[in-house]
């Protein structure tokens, strides 16, 4: 043949070792993993097996036994808490978004760029305050005799009773949450390529048209993953229920807070509704990557 | 002249002959005119390009047309109604913009359906139109497509079809082509053109480009600082630059600052400020255009010779008429032609270019000759 054959090739001696190629991701996601296994596996599978144990109480013996905890849970009046958190954290959710979305707007796309800092400083300062100052800020200004009830009697009008209802309960859980909303919206506003409003414009959409067809559908993974992470921290926010909501709005974060730390002292009850709002909160998150994801057109 | 199916009349009720006119059009952003009292009349049908450096309001000006900007002063008409208080969306053209501004949560069928559907009309009529429409821009297969998904050429199509499927008065681009490479540009400009006489629509483009001005409009406006400069088709704005800036703009070109020495009915002859004697032949086309002002003794002047009518001689020629010595100090083969750079005695370069096949090789450094007759120059006033 007046071909020389090719000259010797070594196939791996470019190619990292195979034990070398996970060895360094390992590395790398080893401290914040083991923090994730000892903070929050191992204390999840814990609250999972108290959940199969009835009446345990501090200093008990822990014996699985059964469901039992998961059938109380699922009793009318516990259902009825349990349902009253969803509603609660999903009005939360919408009052969060319908405030939110016009003030990130202006402040992304109508606002002067060198403000737009400055702006949102101002509207996420509330978070820089305790939480728990907040709520009592909000039982001076609801309770019968407060800031409100004063300011509507000087123009004649009849006192709104709205502390210990879900209302008061809806009115702090939005406040708490609505610049975690606003910040979100924002980052995904401020991407907004206003060229394309434009060309909306230019096809013949009026400014309503474009917005629905065009700056929706653009913000939409932020309007997704915002009112996701509302909906987690009103399901599982204590203070504001315990401290606007009064006897008449038990939730479920109250119920197991009295599982826990209240009168009740029943872990096995408190860990099996921990172990059904993790379960509810987790579907959500599934359902929100399988079916929500925008994004995929962008790749 | 072409006719449209559903002919507009103006006030008057005569049909308007302009699609486009714009009445002395001022725009001032936060205290800076970007805009200084442009005005011009687009035909119907006309490929018309508005040509400037990036800055110069040619974008804005074109803004001002689509209804996304609205003029301080003055008046911009659509197939002669007034626009000044249209908004975009209620004007009757439509846009190609420069980075397409595809909506990327929607496919390519929905993109080029977005303006029909806005219009309520029939979802089989809309699907008839979209693949008629991407069939002209032959997309027929990527309908389903995400602009993600696509190759800059094939968004450019998108764009394209997007608007045309509209049939609007007047399509409007805004620096089309600007985001391709040379050979897909080259490609878009033949189909761009032939787009054009397809459809016999008014086509107004804003490009920085010369070339693709020169090569696919009917008539051309070259902006400089918010003015224009001049409006005229592609060989009278080459060939007879009104203005020193347009010379050195559209082409290349050896611009020479002085004054005029001598005039007469039929000659000037100028001298430069590094003391060279140009003699210029006065003609119809060139120097002294029907609306340049006179040019008489002492008139500050800038003198235009074109590279390519320049010849280099390696002896001295027979004439002595715009006959200067140098030195050839950089030669350039530039494929079609080579192009010449020549210091002359006094310190001054030429850019001479020459067909060739580049086999005729002088030496840098040779003394050689230029010369141009007095018909190739233009004394364009200061």
């Amino acid at each position: 043949m007046a071909v020389s054959s090719p000259p010797p090739t070594s196939p791996s001696s470019s190619e990292p070792r195979p034990q070398a190629r996970w060895l360094g991701p390992l590395a790398l996601l080893a401290p914040s993993g083991l923090w994730l296994l000892l903070l929050l596996v191992l204390p999840t599978l814990v609250i999972f097996q108290l959940s199969l144990v009835p009446n345990i109480r501090p200093g008990d013996v822990v014996n699985p036994s059964g469901l039992d905890n998961y059938w109380l849970a699922f009793n009318s009046t516990n259902l009825t808490v349990i349902v009253r958190s969803l509603s609660l954290a999903l009005g939360t959710t919408a009052v969060c978004l319908l405030l939110g979305f016009p003030v990130a707007y202006w402040i992304a796309i109508l606002a002067p760029r060198s403000r737009r800092n400055l702006l949102l400083l101002g509207f996420i300062l509330p978070l820089w305050t305790s939480s728990l100052l907040r709520t009592y800020a909000w039982i001076t200004i609801l309770r019968p005799t407060g800031v409100l009830n004063t300011f509507l009697g000087t123009f004649g009008l009849p006192p709104l009773e709205l502390l210990n209802t879900s209302a008061a309960v809806t009115i702090g859980m939005s406040y708490s949450f609505l610049p975690y909303m606003v910040l979100i919206l924002y980052s995904s506003l401020e991407k907004l390529d206003t060229q394309l409003l434009e060309a909306s414009a230019d096809l013949g959409a009026p400014p309503l048209q474009t917005f629905l067809k065009i700056t929706v559908p653009q913000a939409l993974p932020g309007i997704a993953a915002g009112s996701l992470l509302v909906f987690i921290s009103s399901l599982g926010d204590f203070i504001d229920p315990e401290l606007l909501g009064g006897a008449s709005s038990m939730t479920a974060a109250r119920l197991i807070y009295n599982q826990f730390l209240g009168q009740t002292q029943n872990w096995g009850f408190g860990s099996a509704l921990s172990t059904i709002l993790i379960l509810a909160v987790s579907i959500a998150i599934a359902l929100l990557l399988k079916y929500g994801d925008r994004d995929a057109y962008r790749s | 002249m072409l006719q449209t199916a559903s002919p507009n009349t103006d006030l008057a009720g005569r049909e308007a002959e302009f699609d486009v006119e714009l009445r002395k059009v001022f725009k001032v952003f936060n205290g800076e005119t970007a805009v200084r009292g442009v005005e011009f009349n687009i035909r119907r049908g006309e490929f018309f390009s508005i040509l400037g450096p990036s800055g110069c309001g040619k974008t804005t000006t074109l803004r001002l047309i689509g209804g996304f900007e609205m003029p301080s002063a003055g008046e911009v008409l659509i197939r002669g109604q007034s626009v000044n208080q249209v908004p975009a969306y209620r004007r009757p053209v439509n846009t190609v913009f420069q980075s397409y501004a595809l909506f990327d949560h929607m496919n390519v069928r929905d993109n080029v359906g977005f303006g029909l559907r806005l219009k309520k009309m029939a979802k089989a009529e809309i699907q008839h139109s979209v693949d008629e429409v991407l069939e002209l821009v032959k997309l027929e297969s990527l309908a389903t497509r995400f602009p993600k998904q696509l190759s800059g050429g094939q968004r450019q199509r998108v764009a394209l079809a997007r608007a045309l499927v509209n049939r609007p008065a007047v399509l409007l681009l805004d620096e089309p082509l600007g985001a391709l490479d040379l050979k897909l540009r080259k490609q878009m400009q033949y189909e761009l053109t032939s787009l054009h006489q397809d459809l016999g629509m008014t086509f107004v483009m804003v490009t920085h480009d010369q070339e693709e001005a020169l090569s696919l409009s009917d008539r051309i406006a070259v902006m400089n600082d918010g003015r224009i400069e001049q409006i005229g088709s592609p060989q009278e704005i080459y060939d007879a630059p009104k203005t020193p800036f347009i010379a050195d703009f559209i082409g290349d070109t050896n611009l020479f600052e002085g004054h005029v020495e001598e005039a007469d009915e039929s000659s000037l002859l100028v001298r430069s400020q590094a003391g060279l004697d140009l003699a210029i032949e006065r003609g119809e086309s060139g120097a002294d255009v029907a609306d340049a002002p006179r040019l008489d003794r002492g008139s500050a002047v800038a003198v235009s010779i074109r590279p390519e009518k320049i010849d280099l001689h390696l002896y001295p020629p027979e004439t002595s008429v715009n006959t200067f010595e140098g030195r050839l100090i950089q030669a350039m083969y530039l494929g079609t032609h080579v192009q010449f750079t020549v210091e002359l005695s006094n310190g001054a370069t030429l850019t001479v270019r020459q067909p060739g096949s580049g086999s005729e090789r002088i030496a840098l450094g040779t003394a050689v000759f230029v010369s141009w007759s007095p018909s190739s120059a233009l004394a364009l006033s200061r």
